[in-house]
């Protein structure tokens, strides 16, 4: 329907140093700078998860947006909605906090803020270009893309395999 | 450096920027794309988080998750974070200290007879450490003297039953008092190293204020090994006096073998040099008018400092002394030599060739220079530069065209015979008296390095134009005088612009009487980073003439732009000497509240000294004269 950049994970390449986290949570700061939001109170929190697997996988898992927002379907206060830009955002002032959002997203990836007691998830950084944790994330394991441009992207990278391996 | 360049942001050294423009056309990797590639940089790095102390590791806490307060092991932040910055001081302290035993080893050799190509140059200096060692001087030959000194530094690394005799005996009676107090006297310089890498293995100390007390004393290591470095090293080549030399790259010339001298010890530049000019016939038989042998980083510090050798560039900006394609052969020894130089040379088709045993790089030439053969090996090395000369000479260089006028040479030893023109029975007179009347309103130290991640030299000359238009009177050594060397503030021509009023006048007046037709120059030019041990032995020296402690003196230092962990050990000793000491660069410690608390106030009611964080140059000056006027007025100072 759109051709608004998502976040996408390419799981292969994540190393698992969590550089995507600090880099959120500073961007969620009131300071945005490492070295003062350390000293924030309330302290801000990232939105961006990495999973550890048996077999040292690193997996980073984040709000999809998805299109079809089970979340946004769920909420009783109206708190969730669809932004400009295509995101799917919490108004915090409208949150209840019943967690609802939590029960029915697939990914987990809705959190609890410990002290306002409100769902918060990523956001895509709206104040950016690109989002802080792709900017921030030295391995390009996180890839700010269009679907058309990822999935074109991956279709490139197959094709010269492909080539490569008729050739060999 | 009005119009903008493009390199501006990287660079305030105009000769720099030109041989950016020329790296970027050929495709030459820096430190500056390098740096660029390596961003975003991790944060539990920068803050301190990070901990690899052990297998189970790493660890990281991160400081946003309020979920995960401690590392595997237990170890909270505070504990990781103090940790982590006692390995830093205690990796600056081997470093420093190494410098200074392997002169202790040359002293020992040349006094037995083992090291031909070393001689006592300065044998007032022997006696002078001698004395303060309690060594018998009367009557006794140099060489047995000096025999004795070198077994005394050497034992001054392990445990013995006195303390470190560099560091016990080299400060004020009133700091001797505190740090025995707090227990920070070190017991061997080596033992404190070896501590703290004990002490923070895993398992071990968990306290993170026990562990920043440790760090500070191994801190008072780093400062015997410092002092000691430049006991020795002027023993053996002498104790510097003023002199004139040239600084930047348009020291290197087209028509001449061009040697650059990189890294710290002059146990061989010094050989270099003296060879150097004994193979000047080889070198035009080569095509070439001479050998001009220039310095980078310390090893150029010492070098203009005792011969006015020029120094040709300083730290971030070392691979740019091979981008103008006249150095023949950089010769190295250890420490601040970026593995670079060597992929640099490469494509400049210049020989980086490695002369230490414990400092080699892949793609480097390795000659072993050992004393027993200095001279033989220096030719060696000597031998490879003309060589490269013979390869380079009809190929086109790009040399920027810019040098300036330094006068290096201060030495606690010829500041005091300088002021001695003015007062030659209380030599210590005038500059206690300028600063009681506010003529000099304190002192400065500014030692360190450049940091890629800080406009190259911004912060040394912005906070060293404040403060000097504010009459405080400059110091400088390492790379912090390398870099305002570069900017002409060790220019005599350039003492009245950049200086207020009080403090050129005292300036203008000890240059007059020392015949100098015109002043100091603003900045006095101290020497090597070991020779910091220079700026607490005149600060030692002034705190003693007036009867007060070091804690108390209108002294303060400044690392504006610090790289190596050596600054970190600096900066501490700086601290534990009592002395306000600015940091223009994050240390990692912002993860611990409590250890950034513990370094920037709770310290100063232990030693007197703190750290000021602060990475704003105009802010970081403005913080000094406050700390210097505080000073001022705790003794009764206007």
């Amino acid at each position: 329907m759109s051709n608004y950049k998502e976040i996408f994970v390419k799981t292969d390449k994540c190393t698992g140093c969590l550089t995507c986290k600090i880099a959120c949570a500073v961007e969620h700061s009131e300071t945005k700078s490492l070295f003062s939001a350390i000293r924030e109170s309330p302290r801000p929190v990232s939105r961006v998860y990495v999973e550890w697997l048996p077999g040292n996988a690193k997996v980073p898992v984040l709000c999809r947006h998805c299109e079809e927002a089970p979340c946004l379907n769920a909420c009783i206060s109206g708190a969730i909605s669809r932004s400009d830009t295509n995101a799917v955002i919490t108004d915090a002032g409208k949150c209840i906090g019943c967690w609802t959002c939590v029960m029915v997203c697939p990914y987990g990836v809705i959190g609890r803020d410990q002290t306002l007691a409100k769902a918060f998830r990523c956001d895509r950084c709206p104040d950016r270009e690109i989002p802080a944790c792709v900017g921030a994330c030295p391995t390009q394991a996180l890839v700010y893309e269009t679907v058309d441009g990822f999935s074109k992207t991956k279709r490139k990278t197959v094709s010269r395999e492909l080539l490569t391996r008729e050739g060999a | 450096m009005t119009s903008e360049t493009p390199f501006q942001h990287l660079t305030t050294d105009p000769a720099v920027q030109q041989m950016l423009a020329k790296a970027k056309e050929n495709h030459i990797s820096t430190v500056w794309d390098r740096y660029e590639q390596m961003l975003p940089q991790c944060g539990f790095g920068e803050t301190g988080l990070c901990c690899r102390h052990c297998l189970q590791g790493p660890c990281r806490i991160n400081p946003f998750d309020p979920g995960a307060e401690t590392g595997i092991c237990g170890a909270n932040a505070d504990v990781m974070v103090a940790r982590g910055l006692d390995r830093a001081i205690a990796a600056g302290t081997a470093a420093h200290s190494g410098h200074a035993k392997h002169l202790a080893h040359t002293l020992l050799k040349m006094a037995r007879g083992q090291a031909k190509d070393y001689k006592i140059t300065d044998p007032v200096k022997l006696k002078k450490v001698a004395a303060r060692l309690h060594i018998a001087v009367d009557g006794r030959a140099d060489t047995d003297i000096a025999l004795d000194v070198a077994k005394a530094a050497l034992a001054d690394f392990h445990e013995k039953d006195t303390p470190v005799l560099w560091a016990a005996g080299v400060v004020t009676p009133g700091r001797v008092e505190v740090l025995s107090k707090l227990g920070l006297v070190p017991k061997g310089i080596d033992h404190e190293v070896a501590e703290i890498m004990h002490r923070t293995l895993y398992g071990v100390d968990a306290d993170p204020v026990n562990l920043l007390l440790g760090g500070l004393r191994c801190s008072v290591a780093d400062l015997a090994g410092c002092y000691m470095g430049t006991d020795l090293a002027d023993i053996l080549f002498g104790t510097p006096t003023p002199l004139a030399s040239q600084a930047n790259l348009g020291t290197l010339k087209k028509e001449s073998v061009n040697i650059a001298l990189h890294g710290h010890n002059p146990v061989l530049s010094e050989i270099i040099v003296k060879v150097a000019g004994e193979m000047a016939d080889e070198a035009v038989a080569a095509g070439a008018d001479r050998i001009n042998v220039v310095g980078i980083c310390c090893t150029g510090n010492e070098l203009m400092e005792r011969h006015g050798i020029p120094s040709c560039t300083h730290s971030v900006s070392q691979e740019m002394a091979l981008v103008t394609g006249a150095v023949d052969a950089m010769i190295v020894d250890y420490q601040c030599i970026m593995p670079s130089v060597a992929s640099v040379a490469e494509c400049m088709g210049t020989k980086v060739i490695t002369t230490m045993d414990i400092c080699k790089i892949t793609g480097a030439e390795h000659i072993d220079v050992k004393e027993e053969t200095a001279a033989e090996n220096a030719r060696q090395a000597i031998l490879q530069a003309i060589a490269g000369f013979k390869k380079r000479k009809n190929k086109p260089t790009h040399i920027p065209a810019l040098t300036n006028t330094v006068v290096a040479g201060f030495s606690t030893e010829s500041i005091v015979a300088a002021l001695s023109k003015l007062n030659a029975k209380d030599p210590l007179a005038p500059l206690a008296d300028s600063i009681k009347s506010g003529n000099i309103k304190g002192v400065c130290l500014f030692a360190g390095c450049n940091n890629v991640k800080i406009p190259q030299d911004i912060n040394y000359t912005k906070i060293a134009a404040k403060l000097l238009k504010e009459n405080v009177l400059v110091v400088a050594t390492g790379c912090g005088a390398g870099s305002l060397m570069r900017h002409d503030f060790m220019d005599p021509a350039k003492t009245r612009d950049l200086c207020g009023n009080g403090l050129f006048a005292v300036l203008n007046a000890i240059g007059e009487a020392n015949g100098l037709g015109g002043p100091l120059p603003s900045v006095l030019h101290l020497g090597s980073c070991v020779d910091n041990s220079r700026a607490v032995e005149i600060t030692v020296a002034l705190a003693n003439y007036l009867g007060v402690d070091i804690n108390q003196m209108p002294v303060v230092a400044s690392a504006p732009e610090p790289t190596s962990e050596k600054a970190v050990s600096i900066g501490t000793y700086a601290v534990a000497a009592g002395l306000p000491t600015h940091v223009g660069v994050m240390l990692p410690v912002m993860g611990s509240a409590l250890v950034a608390k513990v370094l920037t106030q709770t310290v100063k009611d232990l030693t007197g000294g703190y750290f000021i964080v602060e990475p704003d140059p105009d802010k970081a000056a403005d913080m000094l004269l406050q700390a210097l006027n505080d000073r001022r007025k705790g003794l009764g100072l206007v």
